[in-house]
C-alpha cells in the first residue's frame, strides 16, 4: 500500500475494485465502513454483489476481466471534462501526453460495450472521483489475477496520477495484501530478481556488495525463474530439485492435475510444512516446521509495517524453525550462514538492508515501524511519494489496452468461474480447518451461481452439482445467490475435496506470471437434488447462505 | 490547563473529560459505559463525582475539564450514590461470579469490590436463558448492564451493524438484528462486542472454563491470517501448552478490532494433525527419521544433483506465511550456498 490502513477512515472517496474486503480483509473493511459513516462516498466495483456493497453509494458490476476498458473509460471522461489535476500532471509526471492520447479510444460509450457498464454510469463515477475530494483506491487479487494483471495495476496508477491522488493522505494506490507476510516475503528477497529490500541481482555493485558481506564468491547475476516457470521446467528437466517451504502447491496453483504432473516429474522434492497437505505426499523429504505461535520473528503487513511475532507455545515433536534447517543444511554443504536465533538472522539481514536498516527488535517491541526506515533514528514512513515526489523522480504513465480473458466462455463451457477466499477460511484451510468452530460455520465448499443461471439449469440451493472445465471437475453443493452475476460462478480453493483450482486455468500474466484465477470457462450440471441450505432468517446474511 | 482531583493537581487538555484525567492518573472512579473507543455514553451513572461550583453530582465521563476545576471523588455523598448505582445494577441481573468467565477481569466486579458491596440488596429480575446459538459468542442476558458499549462498537467501531437495543424501560435488552438468535443474524462473529463488554454478558464461548485470567500468560504477537497484520494478545495455558483465548491489542493497525479468524482461529498449532518429525520417502512410503538423517540425506541429494546439472536446476519456495527471518534464511541459502536466484514464493498465486 502506498498509504496506511488507518487513513482510510478519513478518506473522502473510496474506490474499491477487485477486493471482497469484508471477507478477505475484514479489519480494513471496518475502516472503510467507518469512513462511509462519516460521509465518504464508497464505490464498489466488482462483478459480484459482495457484502461491502451494502455500505456503498454505487455498485459497478463490470464484466469479469474488463477492468482496463472500464478504468480507461473513466480516465477518458476525466480528460473530456477537463477534470484532470493539471498541476500534478505538469509537475509530477513525466509523460502526461501519453495518457491523454492512450485513452482516446476509450470513450465511455466504447468502454461500455466492453465492460457492460452504462456510459452514463461511467461518467457518473468519473465525476465522483474528480469532484468528491481525494480518493483512495483499494484493490486486491480481482485486479492482479488476470493475464492482464500488470496492466490492470498500471491502469489504476494512471487513474490516480491523472486525479493527482498520489502522495496524499488518505489517497494512493492500495493493494491489500492477502497473506500475513507476503509483503515481508517480497521485502526479504524471496523473489528471483532481487535480494532483500529490492536490491537487483543483475546489478554488479549489488552482487559485489553481497559477495563481500556474505564472504562468498560466484553469486549468480542472472535473475532466477518465477514460481510457475520453476514448476513448468520440472517437465522438461530444467528444474530437478524443488525446496518448498510453507506452500501447499497442489491446492493453491491453478490447474491442479497439471501441478501434480510437475511435482511428480521432480528428481528431488523437499516439502517443509506444519501439516500434511495434498502436496506433501509427493515429497521425497518432509521437514516439520514450527507454526505461528511457536517462534520469534517478524511479519511485515500490507502497509509496510514490520511487527513482532512471538513464541508462546512449545513446538510439537521435533518441529524446528526454518532458519535452523537452513543453517544445518548450509553447514553440510560447507557454508556457515551464522544463524543462531531469529534475532541473529534479523541482525544479519539488517547489515545489508536499505529500507529495513533502521528497524531493530528493540524498536518494535510495542508497536511496529513502517519502511522505508533506513536509519536507527528514522521514524518510519506512513505514506509513500509524499507531495507527489515519486521514488523514481516523476510519475510515469503506461498505455494499457483491454485484453480478453485467456479462456472466454463458449458453447461447451458457457459460464465463467472466478475464485477467491471466504471469511471463514483461509487459503488451503490447513489452519482454519485445524481450529475449532470455523468449519461448523462453513463446513463445505459451495458453488455460487446466479438465480438466472440456476433457473436455466434447474438448480436450487443445496443441490449437488458438477462443475467442470477443460482441466478437471469438482462436485459440490450449489448456492443460488444474488452475489453472483448472471454468467459468473464463484468458489474458493479452501476445500481440497472441491477445490476451485481443479478447474482454474494455468494462463499467466506475461510480466508477473500470476495466473488468471479470476476467470476460466466452466460448465455446471446437476448431479442430484438436495435438501436446500441452512439459510439465515434475514434477507441477507454476510458471507454465507 | 490544570485541574484538581481529590486535592491533587493534574495537567489537562481542552476537550478531555474529568474521567479521562482520572484514568490517566490512576485515580479509580467506578465507570462502566465509557470506553475510549466507544466514547461518552452517560448511561450507567456509576462515575458520579462532586465538582466545586456545580450543583448535585456530576457524571465524570461527560463533564469537560475547565481550568482550575476542583473535583472530589471520595465524599460520603459520592460513595453513597456510586454504591446505589452498582447495587441496583447487581440487583437487576444475576451477577454470579463463582464460575463467570469474567471473574477477575470484570469492571462491575471491580466497582463492587472498590465500594465494598458483598451482595446485591434485592433480587429484581427473573432469569433469562442465555443465547448460546452462535459458534463463538455466548450472550448471557442476566449479566448485561445495558451500558451499550457492544452496540456502539458493533455499529460504529467495526460497523457490522448487527446489535441494537430492543424493547423499552426495564425490559430493554441487546438484540441481534430484528431480535434473532445470534446464529441466524447477520453477525460475522468478529468478537468486538465481547472485547468491549465490561461484564460477563458477552463471552468467548471456546474460552469458558479454560483458565482464570491470572493463570494465563499473555503474549503479544501479530495475527497469522491476512495482510492487515492485526496486533493481538494470546492468552496461553503454559501447563497444557495451549492458546485458550485471543484478544485484540488497542494499537495500530487494528486498535483492538479483529475478524472471526484472528480472534477464534487459534487452535491449529496444538492440532493433533501437525507434522512432528522429519520424514524420508522409502519404498514409496514416508518414514520417520532423525533430523540428522533427514538433513544429511537432503544435503547429499542437493549436492549430487547440483554438481551434476548446475545450480539452476535447484528452485526454492519461500512463503508469505512464514516470518521475515525464515524467508531471508531461505533466500540466503539459495543464493549464497546453492548459487542460483531461483527463489520465489506465493505472492503470484
Amino acid at each position: 500500500m502506498t498509504n496506511s490502513i488507518g487513513e482510510l477512515q478519513d478518506a473522502k472517496t473510496i474506490f474499491v475494485i477487485g477486493s471482497n474486503t469484508t471477507e478477505a480483509h475484514p479489519v480494513i473493511s471496518y475502516y472503510i465502513k467507518r469512513a462511509v459513516k462519516k460521509g465518504a462516498t464508497l464505490i464498489v466495483n466488482d462483478p459480484r454483489r459482495i457484502d461491502l456493497v451494502n455500505w456503498a453509494s454505487l455498485h459497478i458490476r463490470h464484466r469479469v476481466g474488463t477492468d482496463i476498458a472500464y478504468l480507461n473509460g473513466i480516465i477518458n471522461e476525466i480528460f473530456a471534462q477537463g477534470w484532470e489535476d493539471k498541476e500534478f500532471l505538469k509537475n509530477n509526471t513525466e509523460n502526461p501526453d501519453l495518457i491523454r492520447e492512450s485513452v482516446k479510444d476509450y470513450t465511455p460509450e466504447k468502454a461500455s460495450q466492453i465492460c457492460g457498464v452504462p456510459a452514463k454510469t461511467i461518467k457518473k463515477v468519473a465525476k465522483i472521483l474528480a469532484k468528491n475530494g481525494t480518493a483512495s483506491v483499494c484493490y486486491t487479487l480481482g485486479i492482479t489475477e488476470h493475464i492482464c494483471g500488470t496492466d490492470n495495476v498500471k491502469t489504476i496508477a494512471n487513474l490516480q496520477m491523472v486525479l493527482g491522488n498520489m502522495g496524499k493522505y488518505a489517497g494512493g494506490v492500495n493493494p491489500l495484501r492477502g497473506q500475513n507476510n507476503v509483503q515481508g516475503a517480497c521485502d526479504m528477497g524471496a523473489l528471483p530478481n532481487v535480494y532483500h529490500c529490492y536490491q537487483a541481482v543483475d546489478n554488479p555493485q549489488v552482487v559485489e556488495k553481497f559477495e563481500k558481506a556474505w564472504g562468498v564468491k560466484g553469486l549468480s547475476n542472472k535473475p532466477g525463474y518465477k514460481m510457475p516457470t520453476m514448476l513448468r521446467k520440472a517437465l522438461d528437466g530444467g528444474t530437478k530439485i524443488l525446496y518448498c517451504v510453507g506452500d501447499n502447491t497442489v491446492q493453491s496453483e491453478p490447474n491442479m492435475a497439471h501441478t501434480i504432473k510437475e511435482l511428480e516429474a521432480l528428481e528431488f522434492f523437499v516439502a517443509c510444512d506444519i501439516f500434511p497437505t495434498i502436496t506433501t505426499p509427493y515429497a521425497h523429504v518432509i521437514f516439520p516446521d514450527t507454526a505461528w505461535g511457536e517462534e520469534d520473528g517478524t511479519f511485515t503487513n500490507s502497509e509496510r509495517r514490520v511487527q513482532r511475532v512471538r513464541a508462546a507455545l512449545k513446538a510439537p515433536g521435533e518441529a524446528r524453525s526454518h532458519w535452523w534447517v537452513m543453517q544445518e543444511l548450509a553447514k553440510r554443504l560447507g557454508y556457515d550462514l551464522g544463524f543462531t536465533s531469529s534475532e541473529a538472522v534479523w541482525e544479519d539481514l539488517r547489515k545489508t538492508a536499505t529500507s529495513y536498516a533502521g528497524i531493530t527488535f528493540n524498536r518494535i517491541e510495542e508497536v511496529g515501524l513502517q519502511w522505508p526506515c533506513p536509519t536507527l533514528e528514522h521514524p518510519g514512513t506512513a505514506f509513500l511519494h509524499k507531495g507527489g515526489n515519486f521514488a523514481r523522480g516523476k510519475g510515469l504513465f503506461f498505455k494499457t489496452n483491454y485484453v480478453q480473458q485467456a479462456e472466454p466462455p463458449d458453447k461447451e463451457y458457457p459460464l465463467i468461474l472466478s475464485t477467491g477466499r471466504r471469511l471463514w477460511h483461509y487459503h488451503t484451510a490447513t489452519q482454519t480447518r485445524n481450529s475449532i468452530g470455523l468449519e461448523n460455520i462453513f463446513p463445505e465448499e459451495l458453488l455460487e451461481i446466479s438465480e438466472d443461471d440456476a433457473k436455466k439449469l434447474g438448480i436450487k440451493s443445496g443441490d449437488l452439482v458438477k462443475a467442470s472445465s477443460r482441466r478437471g471437475e469438482i462436485t459440490l453443493k450449489a448456492w443460488v445467490t444474488r452475489r453472483s452475476a448472471p454468467g459468473v460462478c464463484w468458489c474458493s480453493f479452501h476445500f481440497y475435496e472441491a477445490c476451485g483450482n481443479a478447474l482454474t486455468i494455468d494462463a499467466f500474466d506475461p510480466v508477473t506470471e500470476t495466473a488468471e484465477y479470476k476467470a476460466c470457462a466452466i460448465k455446471v450440471e446437476k448431479v442430484k437434488d438436495g435438501d436446500g441450505l441452512p439459510e439465515g432468517k434475514v434477507e441477507w446474511r454476510q458471507a454465507r447462505p | 490547563m490544570k485541574i484538581t482531583i481529590d486535592n491533587r493537581t493534574f495537567e489537562a487538555r481542552e476537550g478531555q473529560t474529568v474521567l479521562q484525567i482520572a484514568k490517566e492518573n490512576d485515580i479509580y472512579i467506578p465507570s462502566l459505559c465509557y470506553h475510549r473507543k466507544t466514547g461518552q455514553a452517560g448511561k450507567c451513572r456509576a462515575c458520579v463525582v462532586e465538582i466545586d461550583g456545580m450543583r448535585g453530582l456530576q457524571t465524570s465521563c461527560t463533564v469537560a475539564v475547565k481550568d482550575g476545576m476542583k473535583v472530589t471523588t471520595n465524599t460520603p455523598k459520592v460513595r453513597g450514590a456510586q454504591k446505589l448505582v452498582i447495587d441496583l445494577m447487581l440487583s437487576s441481573g444475576h451477577h454470579d461470579c463463582l464460575s463467570c468467565e469474567k471473574n477477575g477481569n470484570c469492571e462491575l466486579q471491580d466497582a463492587a469490590y472498590f465500594l465494598g458491596i458483598e451482595k446485591a440488596s434485592f433480587q429484581l429480575a427473573e432469569e433469562k436463558p442465555a443465547d448460546i446459538s452462535s459458534e463463538f459468542i455466548i450472550r448471557d442476558k442476566d449479566k448485561c448492564i445495558k451500558c451499550g458499549r457492544c452496540i456502539e462498537g458493533c455499529n460504529n467501531t467495526v460497523v457490522n451493524e448487527v446489535l441494537a437495543f430492543g424493547d423499552r424501560s426495564s425490559e430493554t435488552e441487546v438484540v441481534c438484528d430484528n431480535d434473532l438468535e445470534m446464529k441466524d443474524s447477520t453477525c460475522v462473529q468478529c468478537g468486538e462486542c465481547v472485547q468491549l463488554c465490561p461484564v460477563g454478558a458477552l463471552i468467548d464461548k471456546k474460552s469458558v472454563g479454560t483458565g482464570r485470567p491470572w493463570d494465563l500468560e499473555k503474549v503479544n504477537t501479530t495475527c497469522p491470517y491476512c495482510g492487515v497484520g492485526c496486533q493481538l494478545t494470546l492468552h496461553v495455558d503454559r501447563k497444557h501448552n495451549k492458546i485458550v483465548k485471543v484478544t485484540g491489542r488497542e494499537v495500530v493497525p487494528n486498535d483492538g478490532m479483529l475478524c472471526v479468524k484472528g480472534r477464534y482461529g487459534f487452535e491449529f498449532p496444538s492440532s493433533e494433525n501437525r507434522l512432528k518429525y522429519p520424514m524420508i520417502k522409502k519404498n514409496g512410503k514416508h518414514e520417520r527419521v532423525s533430523w540428522e538423517e533427514a538433513l544429511d540425506y537432503t544435503a547429499k541429494r542437493i549436492k549430487e544433483i547440483v554438481d551434476r546439472d548446475g545450480p539452476d536446476v535447484f528452485s526454492a519456495f519461500g512463503s508469505g506465511r512464514i516470518t521475515n527471518e525464515n524467508n531471508y534464511a531461505i533466500m540466503k541459502f539459495t543464493r549464497a550456498v546453492v548459487k542460483t536466484n531461483n527463489v520465489d514464493h506465493c505472492a503470484r498465486t
